[in-house]
C-alpha cells in the first residue's frame, strides 16, 4: 500500500482520473434524466452536456494540480538538496550540477532497484558509502558517473525521502480533488442546470489556453535563455562578450568569448545572400506580375517556389560538397583552378554560404515581392500609361516607387531569415572566427558557434557552454526587431491600398 | 486603307510629328524596355537554373546510394571452428567471436581464386581485405540463426567495402588509392578478376532504406531505416500535439477572441514566432525540455516536442484562413435556428474549413520534418541508433537520430563514401517532401470551395 | 447610323480630329463593341453616353490604345487620328499616347510630389530642356489644370495628399503637361462631390479651346452642360450621334430617346 500510495509513476492517478471522469459523465446523465422524469425535452441541455460538464469538472483540476505539481515538486526536492552538499564535496573540474545528477542517478537507480525487487525498502535506505556502490549498482543495472561519496549518498536519501513524501501528498490532493469534484458536480446536476452554458465556458477556457501557448512558447525562449544569459554574465565579463574582439574558447578556462567576429561573419554572410537573393528575386517577381503570361506565370512561380521548400541542410550539403569545391576551382588551386590565381584555399567560405543562403531566399524575395507589387492598384499603372511611360517606365517610376515600404519589408524579413539561417552556415561556411574583409575566407556566424557550444557533452556551468546562449538571446533579439519592423512596414504599406 | 470612307469634314492639320515615325528617343526608350525585360527573363532563369542544378547534383550523386558492391562467396563453415563440441548448443557457438568467423573468410578467398582460376599473389587475409568490416558479424549472425549449416559449404553475398564499392561507382580510380592504406592496386586487380568472374556485382541495396546508421569505419553498411522511423516519431508528436492546439487557438483567435490588446499580442507574437530562427528553439528545447524537465537527451519526444512549437505558428496561421474564408452568412444561419455560438462553429464552420486545415497541417509537417538545426541542439545526431525500437514508446523515448540529421552526420564524416549517403537520404528525405505536397496539393484541387 | 454622319456634318465647323470606321472590340469571347464609326471634331468636348456596360467606356480607351494593356481584348477596324491609323504596325503607342492623354474615373495620382506628377510625363517624353524648362512646363499644366493657386505654395508635398476634387484636377494638368492634341475623360467626375465636380466641368470647357476633349459621362445633366457633341452608346452600338442640344431634344432613335427621359440605364 505504502509503495503504491509513494509512487512517483503518474500512470495510475491518471488512468484513476479518467475512470472518475467517465463515471461522472454516466452519472451526470443519468441523474440529469432521472430529474427530467426521463423525458429528454424537460432538461435545459441535450443530455450529453451534463455528462461532459461533469466529465470536465472533475478531469480538468485534478489534471491541472497534477501538471503542476510535476513542474514544482522537483524544483523545490532539488534545491533543498543542492544545499546539503557541501562546498568541499564538489571535486576539482566538478560542479555542483554535475554532483546534482549522479545524485539524481543513484536516487532513481535505488527506486529502480527497490521496484524491481532487486533489494528490499528497508536495504535501500541502510546502504552505506562504505559498501562499494558504485560496483554494487553496476551489477544491478544501475550506472553511476563516479564513485559514491558519503555526501552524496546522504543527499540522494534526502532525495529520495522527500520525492516519497512529495509523491504521497500528491497522489492523495489530486484523488482527493477528482473525487470531491465528482461529488459537487452531480450534486448541482438536475433538469434546470444550465449544463451547456458551463461546458461551453470550459471548452472557451480551453481554446483561450491554446491561444496563450504562443505567449508561452514566446516567454519561454525568453526566460530560458535570460537566466543562462545572466549566469554566464556572472562568470565572463559582458564587456568581453559585447566589445572584445576574438572569439577563442578554451576549455580550460580564460577563453575570449566576443560577439563581434561572429556577428561579423554573419552579416557578412547575409549581406552576400541579400545581394543574390534581392535583385534576382525582385526581377523576377516583377517578371511574373507585370509581364508574364497566366501561363508562364503558372508554371514559373510554383516552380520558383521548390526552392523556398527545399530542407535547409539539403543547401547545405549544396555548398559544402558542389559550390564550395566549385569555387575552389575558380579561384584556387594555382595554375590548375580556372582563374590561375590561389586564394582560396577550403571549400567552405562566406562566398560560399552566402551565395547558398542567396539561392535559398530568392523564392522568398520573390514571393514576397510579387504579392506586394500585386497590391499597388491597377489605376496607378493606367495613370502612367495613359501618360505614354512605357512599361519598363511605369514599373520603375510609379510600380516600384509605390511598392517600396512593402519591399523593404520583404528585403528586412528576408535578411531576418539569413542572419538566423543555421545548416547552410555550420556546412559551409566554416569555423574560423575572424573580422577580415575576404569573401573567399571561411568565417563563423552566431547560429554556427551556438550549435558547436552546445553539442557533445556540454558543462552547463562552463562559460563556454553558456556562451551560446547569450549568443541565443542576441540572435533572438537581432531577429525580433527586424521581424517586428518588417511586419509593421508591410502592415502599414497595406492599409495604404485597402 | 483607300476602301475607308473619307471623313464628313477634313482631317486637322497635324500638330506634332507624325506617329507612323519612331522618333530617336521612343526608340531609345523601347530599347530601355526591352532590356528591362530581359533582366526579368534572366532573374527567373538563373532561378530555374539553381533549381535544375540542385535538383541535377542530387540525383547524380545520391542514386549511387542505392545501390551496393556484392561480392558471392561460398563459405566454409568448419565445424571445428565454430562449434568444437558437436552438440550445436548455441550457448556455445554463441562463445565464437566475430575473429573467429575471419578464418572462413580468408578460406573463402582460397577456394574462390582457385576454383575461378584467378591468379593472385595476395595473401588470403589481403584478400578478404575488399570485404566490408561488417562481413565477419554479416556471417556470424546467420551462422547464429541458422546453425544447423554447420559444417557446410554456404553461399553468402557479402558487401564489399567502400573502396571496392567505389572503384565499381567510379569514385575510386587506380591513381586515386596511392596513399590509401585501405586498399592496394593488387585488391583491385583481384575485384577485376572477381567481376570477370561474375561474382562481384553492383545491385539495389535495400538496406540503405531500411538498415540502421553504421560507424565510420562502415560506409558501405550505413542505412537511413531507423532514423526514418525517429522521423516518423517526431511527426506522431507534431501531428498529435500541432493540429488540436493549432486548431484551438485559431477557433479563439478568430471566432471569439474581443479585439483587445491582449488578442493583439498574441497576434503579433504568432507571426514573429513564425520568423524565430528554428535554433532558438533548439536552445529553447534543450533548456526547458532537456535541462529543466529532465526528459531524456536525445529522445524523438522532445524533437517532436520542439518541432510541435516551431510548426505551431504555421497551422495556426493557415488555418484562420481557412476558417476566416468560410462566409459569415453560414455562421449566420446557424445562429439564427438558435445553435450557440460554440456549436456553429464546432457544427458548421470548422467542418467546411477541415480540407484547408489539412493542407495547412501537412505543409506545416513537411517544414518540420525537414528542420535540423534544433535537432542538433538535442542531440540527435552524432550517434549510431543500431536497432529500430520494439514499440512506439520507446520509439518516443529512446535515443534516436531523424533524416535530416543523420544526412548531417554523414555529411560531417570524412571518408567521401559518406557524402554519397548524404546525398541518398536527401532523395529519401525530398521524395517524403515531395508526396507531402503532392498529398496537400491533391486535398486542396479536391475540396477547395470558392464561396 | 450614316444618317447621323450627315446630319452632323452640316454644323461641323471645326475639322475631324479622330475618324473611327467599323470598330470591333471583343473581350475574350465577348463582343464588346460593334461597328461603330465615328468623326471627333478638334476643339469640341465629345460626350459619350449610354447606359452601364455599354461599352462607351471601352471605345475610348481603343482612341489611344489602353486595351493593349488587357490581354484578353482585341480590336479591330479602323481609328484614325489626323489620318494616321493608330493601329498600324509602326505607331508606336507609348508615342499615340503622348498624344492623347487620359484621365480617370478615379483620380489616381502616383505617391510622389505634386510637382513629380506633373513633371512625369514630360520627363519621360524628354519635353523639357533643363531644370528652368521643366519648372515652365508644371507651372503652365498646373495653371491649365486650374490648381495652380491652390499649390503653388506645396509644390513638394505629396499628390495623395490633395481633396478629391484638387487630385482630379492634378490628374487633368498632369495630362495636360505632356502637350496632347486629344484628351480622354473617363468618367472623371463620377468620384468627386458637386463642388469639385463643377471646378472640373469648368475646367473641361476652358481645355476646348486647345484640345479635342472626349468625355465619358453616366450623367446626362454633365453631358448637355461641358459638351457640342454627343455619342449615345447602347449595347456595344454606336447608337446615335450629333450635336448636344438636338441629341437632348430630338432624338432620332427611340433607344435615345428612352434612354434620355430615364426609361433604361
Amino acid at each position: 500500500m505504502g509503495q503504491i500510495l509513494t509512487t512517483g509513476a503518474v500512470l495510475p492517478l491518471v488512468v484513476l482520473i479518467a475512470a472518475l471522469a467517465l463515471g461522472g459523465y454516466f452519472l451526470a446523465r443519468k441523474r440529469a434524466l432521472a430529474s427530467a422524469k426521463g423525458d429528454s425535452r424537460n432538461l435545459h441541455s441535450l443530455p450529453s452536456y451534463y455528462g461532459y460538464n461533469a466529465l470536465m469538472s472533475v478531469a480538468v483540476p485534478a489534471l491541472l494540480v497534477l501538471g503542476i505539481w510535476l513542474l514544482v515538486q522537483p524544483m523545490l526536492v532539488q534545491s533543498s538538496v543542492v544545499d546539503m552538499i557541501p562546498a568541499s564535496a564538489v571535486p576539482e573540474g566538478s560542479s555542483v550540477n554535475l554532483i546534482m545528477s549522479d545524485v539524481r542517478r543513484l536516487a532513481d537507480g535505488l527506486d529502480a532497484a527497490v521496484s524491481t525487487g532487486v533489494i528490499s525498502a528497508d536495504d535501500a535506505t541502510g546502504l552505506s558509502a562504505a559498501d562499494d556502490l558504485r560496483a554494487w549498482l553496476a551489477e544491478r543495472g544501475v550506472a553511476l558517473g563516479a564513485d559514491v561519496s558519503p555526501e552524496v549518498l546522504e543527499a540522494a536519501q534526502a532525495y529520495r525521502e522527500m520525492t516519497a513524501t512529495g509523491n504521497f501528498w500528491r497522489n492523495i490532493l489530486v484523488a482527493l480533488i477528482a473525487l470531491v469534484a465528482l461529488m459537487l458536480v452531480l450534486r448541482e446536476t438536475n433538469k434546470d442546470f444550465r449544463a451547456r452554458n458551463r461546458v461551453e465556458g470550459g471548452i472557451k477556457a480551453l481554446l483561450i489556453l491554446a491561444a496563450s501557448l504562443a505567449i508561452l512558447t514566446t516567454v519561454g525562449i525568453v526566460l530560458s535563455m535570460l537566466f543562462e544569459t545572466i549566469n554566464f554574465f556572472n562568470l565572463h565579463p559582458w564587456t568581453d562578450f559585447f566589445f572584445g574582439s576574438s572569439w577563442a574558447p578554451n576549455f580550460r578556462g580564460d577563453s575570449d568569448l566576443s560577439i563581434l567576429p561572429l556577428l561579423w561573419g554573419t552579416l557578412y554572410i547575409s549581406f552576400i545572400a541579400l545581394l543574390v537573393a534581392v535583385p534576382i528575386g525582385l526581377f523576377a517577381a516583377i517578371y511574373l506580375s507585370e509581364y508574364a503570361g497566366p501561363k508562364v506565370r503558372a508554371t514559373a512561380k510554383p516552380l520558383l517556389e521548390i526552392l523556398a521548400g527545399i530542407p535547409t541542410i539539403v543547401y547545405g550539403l549544396f555548398a559544402l560538397l558542389t559550390v564550395g569545391p566549385f569555387l575552389v576551382n575558380v579561384f584556387g588551386r594555382g595554375d590548375a583552378g580556372l582563374l590561375g590565381v590561389d586564394w582560396m584555399s577550403g571549400a567552405t567560405s562566406v562566398l560560399t554560404a552566402g551565395l547558398v543562403m542567396g539561392i535559398m531566399l530568392i523564392p522568398f524575395v520573390s514571393s514576397l515581392s510579387d504579392d506586394i507589387i500585386n497590391a499597388v492598384p491597377q489605376s496607378l499603372r493606367d495613370g502612367s500609361f495613359g501618360l505614354g511611360a512605357t512599361q519598363s517606365e511605369t514599373i520603375r517610376q510609379v510600380v516600384i516607387p509605390a511598392a517600396l515600404p512593402g519591399i523593404v519589408g520583404a528585403v528586412l524579413l528576408a535578411a531576418s531569415r539569413a542572419i538566423g539561417e543555421t545548416m547552410i552556415v555550420v556546412l559551409g561556411a566554416g569555423a574560423i572566427a575572424r573580422i577580415s574583409g575576404n569573401p573567399l575566407e571561411a568565417m563563423t556566424t552566431i547560429t554556427t558557434r551556438i550549435v558547436s557550444q552546445l553539442t557533445g557533452d556540454s558543462d552547463f556551468a562552463s562559460p563556454e557552454t553558456l556562451v551560446a546562449f547569450a549568443l541565443g538571446l542576441t540572435l533572438f533579439v537581432l531577429t525580433l526587431g527586424l521581424n517586428v519592423l518588417a511586419l509593421y512596414i508591410v502592415r502599414k504599406y497595406r492599409e495604404q491600398y485597402e | 486603307m483607300s476602301d475607308i470612307p473619307n471623313p464628313a469634314a477634313p482631317f486637322a492639320d497635324p500638330r506634332g510629328a507624325s506617329l507612323l515615325k519612331q522618333d530617336g528617343r521612343t526608340k531609345r526608350r523601347n530599347a530601355a524596355e526591352g532590356r528591362f525585360k530581359l533582366y526579368g527573363i534572366v532573374a527567373i532563369t538563373i532561378g530555374l537554373l539553381m533549381l535544375l542544378t540542385l535538383l541535377f547534383t542530387i540525383i547524380s550523386r545520391g542514386t549511387g546510394a542505392f545501390q551496393q558492391t556484392y561480392v558471392t562467396l561460398s563459405v566454409p563453415l568448419l565445424e571445428d571452428k565454430l562449434d568444437k563440441n558437436g552438440n550445436r548448443n548455441l550457448e556455445d557457438i554463441k562463445k565464437v567471436s566475430t575473429f573467429g568467423y575471419s578464418p572462413l573468410l580468408n578460406a573463402a578467398f582460397e577456394n574462390k581464386i582457385e576454383t575461378a582460376g584467378i591468379d593472385s599473389d595476395l595473401k588470403a587475409k589481403a584478400m578478404a581485405g575488399i570485404l566490408s568490416k561488417d562481413a565477419a558479424a554479416q556471417l556470424r549472425d546467420h551462422v547464429l540463426a541458422n546453425p544447423e549449416l554447420i559444417g557446410s559449404d554456404a553461399e553468402f553475398e557479402f558487401l564489399t567495402n567502400s573502396r571496392v564499392d567505389g572503384y565499381l561507382k567510379g569514385r575510386v580510380s587506380r591513381d586515386s588509392i596511392a596513399n590509401d592504406k585501405n586498399i592496394s592496386a593488387e585488391q583491385l586487380d583481384l575485384v577485376d578478376a572477381l567481376i570477370a568472374d561474375g561474382s562481384i556485382e553492383k545491385r539495389f541495396n535495400l538496406d540503405f532504406i531500411t538498415g540502421a546508421d553504421a560507424s565510420d569505419a562502415r560506409p558501405e553498411a550505413a542505412g537511413m531505416g531507423v532514423a526514418m522511423i525517429g522521423s516518423f516519431a517526431m511527426m506522431l508528436v507534431v501531428l498529435v500535439l500541432a493540429l488540436p492546439i493549432g486548431v484551438a487557438a485559431s477557433i479563439y483567435l478568430e471566432e471569439f477572441a474581443p479585439k483587445n490588446w491582449i488578442t493583439d499580442i498574441i497576434e503579433v507574437n504568432i507571426s514573429n514566432l513564425a520568423a524565430v530562427p528554428s535554433i532558438v528553439f533548439g536552445i529553447l528545447g534543450l533548456a526547458v525540455f532537456i535541462n529543466y524537465m529532465h526528459l531524456p537527451n536525445s529522445a524523438p519526444l522532445v524533437g517532436g516536442l520542439v518541432l510541435t512549437l516551431m510548426t505551431l505558428p504555421t497551422i495556426i496561421i493557415s488555418t484562420r484562413a481557412s476558417l476566416k474564408s468560410v462566409p459569415p452568412s453560414i455562421r449566420d444561419a446557424a445562429l439564427g435556428v438558435g445553435a450557440s455560438k460554440m456549436q456553429s462553429v464546432f457544427h458548421h464552420v470548422l467542418p467546411l474549413a477541415a480540407p484547408g486545415i489539412l493542407t495547412g497541417t501537412i505543409i506545416g509537417l513537411a517544414q518540420a520534418l525537414g528542420e535540423t538545426a534544433p535537432l542538433l541542439l538535442i542531440g540527435m545526431v552524432g550517434f549510431i541508433a543500431s536497432n529500430p525500437p520494439e514499440s512506439i514508446a520507446e520509439g518516443l523515448m529512446s535515443p534516436n537520430s531523424a533524416m535530416p540529421a543523420q544526412i548531417y552526420e554523414w555529411a560531417k564524416r570524412a571518408d567521401p563514401a559518406f557524402y554519397e549517403r548524404a546525398w541518398g537520404g536527401i532523395i529519401i528525405l525530398l521524395v517524403f517532401l515531395i508526396s507531402m505536397n503532392a498529398i496537400a496539393v491533391l486535398l486542396r484541387r479536391r475540396f477547395e470551395r470558392r464561396w | 447610323m450614316k444618317d447621323n454622319r450627315y446630319s452632323e456634318s452640316d454644323v461641323t465647323i471645326q475639322p475631324v480630329k479622330i475618324a473611327a470606321r467599323n470598330v470591333q472590340v471583343y473581350y475574350g469571347d465577348s463582343h464588346a463593341i460593334r461597328d461603330v464609326d465615328i468623326d471627333i471634331a478638334d476643339k469640341t468636348v465629345t460626350a459619350f453616353i449610354g447606359p452601364s456596360g455599354c461599352g462607351k467606356s471601352t471605345f475610348l480607351r481603343c482612341i489611344n490604345r489602353m486595351n493593349d494593356t488587357i490581354d484578353a481584348a482585341r480590336v479591330t477596324g479602323d481609328i484614325r487620328i489626323d489620318g494616321e491609323d493608330i493601329y498600324d504596325k509602326r505607331v508606336d503607342p507609348v508615342q499615340l499616347r503622348a498624344k492623347v492623354g487620359m484621365v480617370f474615373q478615379k483620380p489616381n495620382p502616383f505617391p510622389k510630389s505634386i510637382y513629380d506628377n506633373v513633371a512625369y510625363g514630360p520627363r519621360i517624353h524628354g519635353l523639357a530642356r533643363n531644370k528652368a524648362d521643366l519648372d515652365d512646363i508644371v507651372e503652365q499644366a498646373l495653371r491649365r489644370g486650374a490648381i495652380w493657386n491652390e499649390v503653388k505654395d506645396r509644390l513638394h508635398a505629396p499628390g495623395t495628399g490633395l481633396s478629391g476634387g484638387q487630385q482630379q484636377r492634378l490628374c487633368i494638368a498632369r495630362a495636360v503637361a505632356t502637350e496632347p492634341e486629344v484628351l480622354l475623360m473617363d468618367e472623371p467626375c463620377s468620384a468627386l462631390d458637386p463642388i469639385a465636380t463643377a471646378q472640373v466641368e469648368e475646367l473641361i470647357d476652358e481645355l476646348r479651346q486647345n484640345y479635342s476633349v472626349v468625355i465619358v459621362t453616366h450623367s446626362m445633366q454633365q453631358a448637355a452642360r461641358v459638351s457640342q457633341k454627343t455619342a449615345f452608346f447602347h449595347l456595344g452600338n454606336l447608337v446615335e450621334f450629333g450635336d448636344t442640344d438636338d441629341i437632348f431634344t430630338r432624338p432620332q432613335d427611340p433607344r435615345t430617346e428612352s434612354y434620355i427621359t430615364g426609361r433604361i440605364g
